[in-house]
């Protein structure tokens, strides 16, 4: 019998065949093992997020209403909030990418000894509290910090780096940089060094040879890190709300002001959700450049 | 070397102590079982796996199932090991319908093709699981460990564990572990795969012996044919889901019934033409787009027929062309395009009917080099090509 | 191994990157430094070496009580992560069955989503049932937020195992349970912990969660530091801090250990041999 005339005589075999036959299966139906993590989820995340997005929206009467966005949007001081988490998350985006990139391509292009030394003095403070390491920050660049007890010494300005803008951009730089470090050198470690010498062998001085070889090949890692990095900037609280004054606040900040002091639960998960549609945005334009397996291996 | 349990004092481990014929009688020594597959279907969505494959397997023989990737076989060994549900068809062992049974109760050894020891287990703790699932206790679990690990002569290397042992360590014990529990039956699904050559020829001949010694029903599955011309008993060629031909080794090679098999089972000349006359001397009479005529043992064929003639290079003999003698059935002129030396013999090839290009022979001759009588033939001469129409067979042409 | 040969870096990039890392390390010995401070607020330097801080941190009760609660919290979000995840990540490896996506986005998701909306979220659920200022609360916070990354942990150990070693456990006379318990489990133990250090970890130095869901007797070790640092900077702090990065040390440590002792989840199998055997 052909191939396709056996295909066609298994069709009916099939429909007739399979109920009849009821294998009990030696493998354990495993699908019941999701059940758990599942429902967990379900009970303490889904629900709770559809409960407050459903609250974003309801008015002093308990009924539907846009009040809140339009208060949010109508105020100048909360789109001005609205503008300034972003214009900081892209920020610390670039900053982040400036500091990172050489890191990263001196830990790709290392030997393995000195690639790990490296790598284990960006995973210790990775891993490090975040608490911890912000705090660790203040004490040097508070007006009575190392910083300044060094400028002192060496007859330097005295430094303004706490409490303000450049606060919150150094913590936020300081603590998104092993993101960019870790998610460009997974990348770069497939990026082949040969193409580089070739670029050499055929007239490319050192700087052109990076820009236009090297350069271009780590640029889906440079994208993937950008925007792994303002998702986690825009939606901060520790370091920002520490480090910054309080007329440099994000939106994060806003949001546990409104719970915590104002009990404006509403209001607050109004914003919530504008911080949600965001990150999703983000996360989706992420997921479409870069693929989630690069998200994985940088958490990680 | 298997002892029963109830034994008094125990047999020196001797590896290769042989049990007499009486003694095996007497003991509850394994024996092997019959194995009978009726009918059995497995099918992926549309794609047809194994297609109504129906197959006896007497108790005691090693049955090798030989076939290309793809063919089916190694999901019929699944379905016979209880890993795989046919969608139709039964499986009797010794009898008893087990295509219901899950696998842990089959109570089959089963060695896979990457062996699958337990990497935090000692090779003893990996040859006693099969006992301990059986609730054995300690003492008599040591006894049936170390004397199985003395019959694949691993006994020193108990203790360690599969990462420290080579390949071939690691398929002995696989085998150990696969045996200690005398099962009915042994399924194998190409074992010596990843072994190199002269390992995989030496472990051949240990596995027949330790399969005629141990009296189990052994299926082997592998894609090598060289591998079951060695050690079956029953060779089954499978092909695309079905069963192409079932044999000993020798009938598939002398008597094959397919073009698949005739090409499988080693190298063949396939002469394409008509069938034009079939006698009761036993002969086949082939005719060739050019007129040449074959004269072939009788096969699977009717007058009319498109064939293939399947020729094996070792029968195809060759003699100097002294003068241009006229052609006949089964002996034809030709020149020489291609000597190959293979070392134990010479290959060459043969062009015949240079004259017309779109029709003409291309066959291979395989001459030992001592049989050759000193002569040896160059490239570029002209010689007469001869075969015996008992070598000869017409098999239904493949469509291609 | 280097298939892919490095290119040499010159020296000014070299100095950049070196650079980067006093900057990310940088705070951590300043912590530790100003941890053994003998003065009484904040200088830098340090006047001179003390462990007052320590005594207060150990011996104050509120810390000490604080550490109790974080320890509580990491322990059960921990355990409570491996079990949920290690459940999930056998049929999403082992198990055949469409919308495998979907299910993957819903483990994945809590870790897209900024921490601080799952937890005013978890928060108004929680007040709502009276749950809001437990230790429960709190781990059910830490678990959410641990989970996806458990799960990932988890699925790609699985991923290295061989099936055919259940199968082969099955053939030689196991029950599909017994296969797992004594087969795969024991295989998948570093992957286990590795999950289970990690929540730990994160568990133990989160903030945000406990900030929303804890109370006034609930407050973790990440708690009581904010209320200080954010009221005013004393250095006890410090101490507190270099505990945790302790903890952090500590952590990394035995996952290192555990990478060295369970190296040989393979599977036994066969690599290309010589004739020797």
């Amino acid at each position: 019998m052909s191939q396709s005339a056996r295909n066609l005589a298994c069709a009916d075999i099939g429909r007739t065949e399979s109920k009849a036959h009821a294998f009990r299966r030696f493998r354990m139906s495993s699908l019941w093992l999701l059940v758990p993590a599942l429902g967990f989820l379900a009970l303490f995340f889904a629900y709770p997020l559809t409960a407050i997005v459903l609250r974003s929206f309801e008015g002093a009467d308990a009924s539907m209403t846009l009040e809140h966005y339009e208060a949010f949007f109508s105020l100048p001081i909360y789109m001005r909030i609205l503008w300034q988490t972003i214009e900081i998350s892209l920020m610390t985006t670039v900053l982040c990418v400036l500091v990172g990139y050489p890191l990263a391509y001196v830990m790709a292009n290392s030997s393995p000894m000195v690639r790990n030394v490296m790598l284990l003095m960006v995973m210790l403070p990775f891993m490090t509290s975040v608490l911890v390491r912000t705090y660790g920050w203040m004490v040097i660049l508070r007006p009575t910090g190392l910083l300044n007890h060094v400028a002192e010494l060496a007859g330097l300005p005295h430094f303004d780096l706490l409490y303000n803008r450049s606060g919150m951009l150094i913590g936020l730089v300081y603590t998104m940089v092993p993101y960019v470090v870790l998610t460009l050198f997974s990348v770069m470690r497939g990026i082949d060094g040969r193409l580089v010498s070739v670029a050499h062998s055929l007239g490319a001085g050192a700087w052109s040879a990076f820009w236009r070889v090297y350069f271009p090949l780590s640029l889906p890692g440079v994208a993937g890190a950008s925007l792994l990095v303002f998702i986690l900037s825009s939606g901060f609280y520790i370091t920002p709300r520490l480090m910054g004054g309080d007329r440099d606040q994000l939106l994060a900040s806003i949001i546990a002001y409104q719970v915590d002091v104002l009990l404006n639960f509403e209001f607050a998960s109004a914003i919530a959700v504008i911080l949600l549609v965001i990150t999703l945005i983000c996360f989706g334009i992420y997921a479409r450049l870069v693929g989630l397996k690069q998200l994985l291996t940088s958490r990680t | 070397m298997l002892v029963h349990p109830n034994e008094a004092s125990g047999i020196g481990s001797s590896a290769l102590a042989v049990l007499e014929p009486d003694e095996r009688n007497t003991m509850n020594a394994a024996v092997g079982n019959s194995i009978v597959l009726d009918n059995l279907w497995k099918t992926y969505g549309s794609f047809v796996a194994v297609g109504g494959v129906s197959l006896s397997i007497e108790a005691g023989k090693f049955c090798t199932i030989l076939g290309p990737s793809g063919s089916g076989k190694t999901t019929v060994l699944m379905m016979l090991a209880g890993f795989s549900d046919p969608l139709r068809g039964s499986i009797r062992i010794d009898g008893n319908d087990v295509t219901r049974l899950p696998p842990q109760k089959r109570d089959l050894g089963v060695v896979f093709q990457n062996y699958a020891l337990f990497p935090h287990m000692t090779v003893h703790d990996n040859v006693a699981f099969p006992l301990k699932m059986r609730g054995m206790n300690a003492a008599e679990i040591n006894l049936k460990c170390s004397r199985m690990l003395d019959t694949v002569e691993l006994g020193s290397l108990s203790r360690r564990y599969p990462r420290e042992l080579s390949g071939g360590q690691q398929q002995r014990v696989a085998l150990a572990r696969a045996l200690v529990f005398e099962p009915r039956v042994l399924l194998m699904d190409e074992p010596l795969g990843a072994l190199d050559k002269r390992l995989r020829a030496s472990l051949q001949v240990e596995l027949k012996a330790l399969q005629r010694r141990m009296d189990v029903t052994v299926v082997y599955v592998t894609h090598d044919q060289e591998e079951a011309l060695t050690m079956a008993d029953q060779v089954v060629i499978m092909n695309g889901g079905q069963i192409e031909q079932c044999g000993t080794a020798d009938e598939l090679y002398d008597q094959p019934m397919t073009e698949f098999v005739a090409g499988f089972m080693g190298d063949t000349n396939l002469i394409e033409g008509v069938v034009t006359g079939k006698g009761g001397d036993g002969v086949t009479r082939v005719e060739h787009p050019t007129g040449r005529a074959i004269l072939a043992q009788n096969g699977p064929c009717a007058v009319g027929d498109q064939v293939s003639v399947s020729l094996r290079p070792e029968c195809v003999s060759l003699e100097p062309c002294k003068g241009r003698l006229p052609e006949e059935p089964n002996a034809w002129n030709g020149r020489i395009t291609n000597v190959v030396s293979l070392g134990d013999a010479l290959r060459y090839t043969i062009v015949i009917g240079e004259n017309r290009p779109t029709l003409q022979i291309e066959l291979e001759a395989k001459i030992s080099r001592r049989g050759a009588h000193g002569s040896r033939f160059s490239q570029g001469e002209a010689v007469r090509v001869h075969w015996n129409a008992a070598d000869a067979r017409a098999l239904a042409r493949r469509k291609r | 191994m280097d298939v892919n040969a490095p290119v040499k870096p010159n020296l000014a990039v070299r100095i950049v990157a070196w650079g980067a890392i006093a900057f990310l390390m940088a705070p951590i010995p300043i912590i530790i430094l100003v941890s053994f401070s003998s003065a009484q607020y904040l200088t830098f330097p340090p006047p001179g070496f003390s462990l007052q801080w320590y005594e207060r941190f150990l011996g104050s009760n509120e810390w000490v009580q604080s550490i109790w609660v974080s320890l509580q919290v990491a322990v059960f979000s921990a355990v409570l992560t491996m079990v949920l995840a290690t459940m999930a990540a056998i049929p999403m490896v082992r198990g055949e069955f469409s919308k495998k996506s979907i299910v993957y986005a819903v483990l994945l998701a809590p870790m897209i989503i900024p921490v601080i909306i799952t937890a005013i979220a978890l928060y108004f659920v929680f007040t709502k049932v009276g749950l809001n200022g437990t230790v429960l609360a709190i781990t059910i916070g830490h678990t959410i937020v641990v989970l996806p990354i458990a799960f990932v942990v988890l699925s790609s150990t699985l991923q290295g195992l061989d099936p055919r070693l259940e199968k082969a456990a099955i053939s030689l006379g196991a029950s599909p349970f017994v296969a797992f318990y004594k087969i795969t489990l024991p295989l998948l133990m570093p992957g286990i912990l590795s999950a289970g250090l990690f929540s730990f970890l994160t568990s133990f130095d989160e903030l945000i969660i406990p900030l929303f869901l804890g109370g006034p007797t609930t407050q973790t070790l990440a708690v009581r530091i904010w209320n200080s640092v954010v009221m005013e900077i004393e250095p006890t702090i410090s101490a507190v801090s270099v505990f945790l990065i302790g903890m952090t040390i500590v952590v990394m440590v035995l996952a290192g250990f555990m990478k060295r002792a369970f190296r040989w989840t393979g599977s036994g199998g066969p690599q290309q041999e010589n004739s020797h055997a």
